[in-house]
């Protein structure tokens, strides 16, 4: 299946000279959520914005299932919906006008069914009448998610969709997502909370200095980086880790009290079963133990640390 | 085209006149009153004539002409900047519309409320003096071209300005002045020969004198070089407009 978006060469060189993107190529597979992860000023909202019509490219091309978002503009936009990062809205306006408005502005014919459907899946019906400048902040982000999905757009966009919001609306956010992904909608998300990404995507991509770094499943991305770590804590203080247990690359902390061994996942044998014999042969009795996997964060931070 | 997309902008901006009421219909209203109150009851009764008709008549069609110049720049300039300063303007760079499009609605939504509050104006002007106008077409049509240019010349305003001083600098500074000196209150053929030739280079001059000789057939300069001047003035707002968005200036990064 071709993909929805497809992104290639892509630049962008601001006017003062600060080359924002370099040479991105992106494909955006139909219906998924994609999540784009990167540091502060990585890119991440001017590579929306050139997309979504707002900023002009400098070099290289963007379709949108198809049409260029250039010369084709009109049929690319109407299939995206944006949620911009800032809280962009109307204050006068109520909430119902302000969804309509953007309908209209889509080139969409009058469909309050439909827009009733929005508000509704979004928890702001009962604030249809209400003007803008009197609701929450979360409420007014899902003023901006009925407004980008006001046109039944195929693909959206969420520019750090849940910053700011508290944990039970960003659950609640979460929902309405993956609702929407099972409609059939792409979803391209930027976010900082990597929980949100190791969450909600099917694929990640990770941006840093204007560059596409990765771009993998995001499955295949814990299975492949993602290490486990076994933590054994020691009955009695030891000095060193044994000779006989060598081979196991144990590594000893806390003053001598806990043993750390590092394994694949991926392998077929983890070695743990093996390492316990050998920690009872040896004489080593631990009083607890405890296992971690390493998490998106780790792996992100160790992609955008690295040189 | 998309028709529903102008619909929309112009209908959000005429929803704001409507909200607004006091502000963009009664202010007016209420200092034109005063105008006449002041300039043709008190001071206009002591001015016999001006060439032909009582000073209180003479007045009418530079007032109305004020009030739509200064209208139409504020409406216009207010319009679109408001989403940019809010960001809101975010939502209509994404929208599949030209910008053509968006011109028609944001420039058609100002022409259309300083044209009907010319109007309401001209009504009002009617309780106070009596009002003949010979050529009602062409008085419509120089309030319709006037209402148009200069609520483009707004928009360009709106679009420069990156605070709320600029916005209000060439309303205040330029365009008032022009309009007083302009020959509201008076015909230039009253000034002294040096400032006459100087209130020529004054393209308010044009609109106006056209303007009251749709009313009176008085003029200071001839008609069809007030048209000339206007539909002048109304290239090179587009001009300056088209410029803007093919390059996205202040718009687009």
């Amino acid at each position: 299946m071709s993909p929805i978006i497809s992104v290639s060469h892509l630049s962008k060189v601001y006017g003062s000279g600060f080359r924002a993107l370099n040479n991105i190529n992106l494909d955006i597979r139909r219906g998924e959520i994609f999540a784009l992860l990167g540091p502060n000023g990585a890119g991440k909202t001017t590579l929306i914005s050139i997309i979504c019509g707002i900023a002009n490219p400098s070099e290289g091309s963007v379709a949108i299932d198809g049409h260029d978002i250039i010369k084709s503009y009109r049929a690319a936009r109407s299939l995206i919906g944006l949620v911009p990062q800032e809280l962009h809205t109307d204050s006068f306006e109520t909430v119902w006008a302000t969804v309509s408005f953007s309908r209209g502005l889509f080139g969409k014919p009058k469909n309050p069914a439909y827009v009733e459907k929005v508000l509704k899946d979004l928890s702001l019906w009962e604030k249809k009448d209400s003007k803008i400048i009197t609701l929450s902040g979360g409420m007014k982000r899902r003023v901006m998610i009925a407004k980008a999905l006001s046109h039944e757009p195929q693909i959206l966009f969420l520019d750090e969709p849940t910053a700011g919001v508290d944990v039970e609306l960003r659950k609640g956010m979460w929902e309405v997502v993956r609702t929407l992904r099972d409609a059939g909608v792409t979803i391209i998300l930027t976010t900082h909370y990597i929980e949100e990404a190791e969450e909600m995507a099917d694929r990640i991509g990770v941006i840093n200095r204007g560059e596409i770094i990765l771009v993998e499943d995001k499955a295949k991305l814990m299975d492949k980086l993602g290490k486990k770590q076994l933590k054994l804590h020691l009955a009695h203080k030891i000095d060193a880790v044994p000779p006989a247990l060598a081979h196991y690359h144990l590594v000893l902390s806390e003053g001598g009290t806990e043993l750390i061994y590092d394994y694949d996942t991926a392998g077929e044998r983890t070695g743990i079963t093996s390492l316990l014999g050998d920690l009872r042969n040896a004489g080593i009795r631990f009083s607890d133990l405890e296992t971690s996997q390493s998490s998106l964060e780790d792996i992100f931070v160790s992609l955008v640390r690295a040189p | 085209m998309n028709y529903r997309a102008i619909r929309a902008i112009y209908l959000f901006e005429m929803a704001r006149t409507w909200r607004t009421l006091l502000q963009s219909i009664v202010s007016p209203v209420v200092s034109t009153s005063l105008y006449f109150v002041v300039f043709g009851a008190a001071i206009g009764s002591r001015i016999t004539e001006v060439e032909g008709v009582s000073y209180g008549t003479f007045i009418v069609p530079g007032l109305v002409m004020l009030s739509v110049l200064t209208q139409s720049i504020a409406n216009a300039s207010f319009g679109i900047y408001f989403p940019k300063f809010v960001g809101t303007i975010y939502e209509i760079l994404s929208a599949p519309i030209s910008y053509v499009e968006i011109i028609v609605g944001y420039v058609g939504a100002a022409a259309s409320k300083s044209i009907i509050l010319g109007l309401i104006i001209l009504a009002t002007a009617a309780l106070f003096v009596p009002l003949h106008i010979k050529h009602p077409i062409w008085m419509l049509t120089f309030l319709v071209l006037t209402a148009v240019t200069f609520s483009l010349f707004g928009f360009i305003i709106g679009i420069w300005a990156d605070g709320f001083e600029k916005l209000q600098m060439i309303p205040m500074l330029v365009v008032t002045p022009l309009t007083f000196l302009g020959g509201s209150f008076y015909s230039v053929n009253m000034l002294p020969s040096g400032w006459h030739t100087i209130a020529l280079l004054n393209p308010v001059v044009y609109l106006i004198s056209g303007f009251r000789w749709s009313f009176y057939e008085i003029a200071d300069v001839g008609v069809g070089l007030s048209l000339g001047m206007t539909l002048g003035f109304l290239v090179i707002c587009m001009a300056i407009v088209w410029w803007i968005f093919r390059t996205g200036y202040r718009l687009k990064h």
